[in-house]
């Protein structure tokens, strides 16, 4: 069955505050070999006017993977993950995640498309800090191929 | 950078060990990027890399251009080939290259940028914005 395209729009409810912690950071550059040390060592980056040390450019699909969750899993909406493809994957910045920041993942449909048996599913997830501050936008176009 | 610029390409081996120390780190632990037995229930040749390693690594490559670890102010891809990684000890590679397509008045330029692997592109509308330094 198609995804509803009455779900455009739909604002997700934020999810819990989420602690961007020094380790993670750390093991999440490491394993994309990033080795840079405004991404390891506290002084490096402060070297650079940063509290602590900096996130990896696509260190927040992390965050917002985890938080999509609810939509993936959204019974309403009833998407099938065995048949989803990740399509497209965009990022813009205000600034970059460094460690210490609490970032709050909130999800909203963007756009619902059908073509050729196959369901596009953009959202945009927008990360901000409890004060407000807008840190990075999140796009991500799910496909969801035709059954059979 | 200047404007038509080529960078130097980049060269990323990626064997199954990334794919798992990746999945740990990313906490995405499909199994279509560990389980050949789960791939090929699926379709697919054999285990795939994360898209999201890939682009991981496209980013290393930007931010590499770039001269800094905060250059990158917008960084969009499309996955349009998956990558496979055979269980051996060399894995695969993925190279990376980007043209500079514009520079604004503030400094922010435009690269396209291009990843293959063993000579087939693996990414479409790949592009980035990057903070130049002159």
């Amino acid at each position: 069955m198609p995804l509803d395209p009455s779900f455009e729009g739909r604002v997700y409810p934020p999810a819990p505050p989420y602690l961007v912690g020094r380790e993670k950071l750390r093991e999440f550059a490491t394993a994309i070999g990033a080795t840079d040390p405004a991404y390891h060592e506290v002084a490096a980056a402060a070297a650079l006017g940063y509290q602590d040390i900096l996130a990896p450019p696509t260190f927040p699909i992390v965050i917002s993977d985890a938080a999509g969750q609810q939509i993936i899993h959204d019974p309403e909406l009833g998407m099938d993950y065995s048949r989803v493809v990740h399509g497209d994957q965009r990022f813009v910045y205000d600034r970059p995640v460094v460690a210490g920041d609490v970032l709050i993942c909130q999800h909203t449909i963007e756009s619902i498309t059908s073509r050729g048996g196959h369901d596009f599913l953009t959202t945009r997830a927008e990360l901000t800090t409890p004060q407000g501050e807008r840190v990075v936008r999140i796009w991500v176009k799910l496909v969801q191929r035709g059954e059979g | 950078m200047r404007v038509d610029e080529q960078l130097p390409a980049r060269a990323y081996r990626v064997t199954r060990a990334d794919l798992v120390r990746y999945a740990g780190a990313s906490r995405d632990f499909n199994p279509i990027h560990w389980s050949d037995r789960f791939a090929n229930g699926v379709g697919l040749p054999g285990v795939i890399a994360h898209g999201m390693f890939t682009m991981a690594l496209v980013g290393r490559a930007v931010n590499e251009w770039a001269g800094a670890p905060d250059a990158v102010v917008d960084f969009g891809v499309r996955f349009t080939r998956p990558v496979v990684v055979p269980d051996d000890d060399t894995g695969t590679e993925i190279v990376v290259s980007a043209v500079v397509k514009q520079i604004d008045p503030d400094g922010l330029a435009e690269l396209d940028l291009t990843a293959t692997c063993n000579g087939e592109k693996v990414l479409g509308l790949a592009r980035a914005v990057v903070r130049s330094t002159g």
